[in-house]
């Protein structure tokens, strides 16, 4: 268990650095989402497998994906179809996200095999705890994270919308 | 508690809030900015998360709920004004965006 966190939290710090210094977003977004997986093991290692689980699910799975959403939206980095996909199949680009993605894979799996149910049985905190004192101490915050993702829907519903009216100068800065 | 001390996952926490910190404030492409500030919050995320392992206490679960929900619809706003931003000055340079009006 030990092992596994320090290994995950090497692969989170490297794939972070990555992100913040490569120049194609693209690229950035393979290494966060990477990032993202290996805190979900640093999450699983102390015992919060819930929280885990989320991490996965909300963040690399719904958050990261409005990231390539946007990414092939705007239509920035290399330019057309057939060049970038002859670049997608060049080992450079997939090779380090892939590696780190199968060593945490690996980490996953020797968690679960070596760690079994016996592990920590006092640290463990199991999704019923969270509910429970979720519903029952914080259901205020529970309507107030309900009022905030209403408040970021209409926002991004206003935001998006194609014909937004120019305000005067529009492309000037 | 697990074996794991609660310092070294606090200052995993704190690493990984120094790296988003700096990519916000190095990088220029907004898209990066944002992306920055998503690694700050999962950071910020991940000390609830060792705080909550380490009393064996849900709540830090909970904060991290609410610190995903707020991420969420932070990055929705986000990326809808990158796209405004796109739209209008056709350049994703934060810098770009200096100028105001009125």
């Amino acid at each position: 268990m030990t092992i596994a966190f320090y290994v995950a939290s090497a692969v989170a710090l490297f794939a972070t650095l990555m992100v913040v210094t490569r120049r194609n977003p693209v690229h950035a977004v393979l290494y966060l989402m990477v990032s993202l997986l290996a805190v979900a093991v640093v999450f699983f290692t102390l015992g919060a497998h819930f929280a885990a689980a989320l991490e996965v699910i909300i963040y690399a799975g719904a958050i990261i994906v409005l990231f390539v959403f946007m990414i092939m939206l705007l239509n920035i980095g290399p330019p057309p179809s057939t060049r970038q996909e002859s670049l997608l199949l060049t080992p450079g680009i997939w090779v380090g996200p892939s590696a780190l993605s199968v060593l945490l894979a690996g980490l996953f799996l020797y968690v679960i095999l070596a760690g079994g149910r016996s592990v920590q049985a006092g640290s463990y905190v199991d999704a019923k705890t969270v509910g429970i004192s979720m519903f029952e101490i914080y259901f205020l915050g529970v309507e107030l994270a309900s009022m905030i993702l209403l408040a970021g829907l209409v926002g991004a519903y206003h935001l998006g919308k194609r014909d937004l009216p120019d305000e005067a100068e529009g492309g000037n800065g | 508690m697990t074996s794991v001390p609660m310092d070294h996952g606090l200052l995993l926490a704190g690493l990984l809030f120094a790296v988003g910190l700096a990519g916000v404030l190095v990088r220029r492409n907004i898209l990066y900015v944002l992306m920055s500030l998503e690694i700050m919050m999962n950071s910020a995320a991940l000390a609830f998360v060792v705080a909550g392992a380490r009393w064996s206490q849900p709540d830090g679960q909970i904060v991290f709920i609410f610190i995903v929900t707020v991420a969420a619809a932070e990055v929705a706003v986000g990326l809808a004004l990158v796209y405004q931003m796109f739209k209008r000055m056709k350049t994703l340079d934060a810098d770009a965006a200096s100028l105001m009006r009125g």
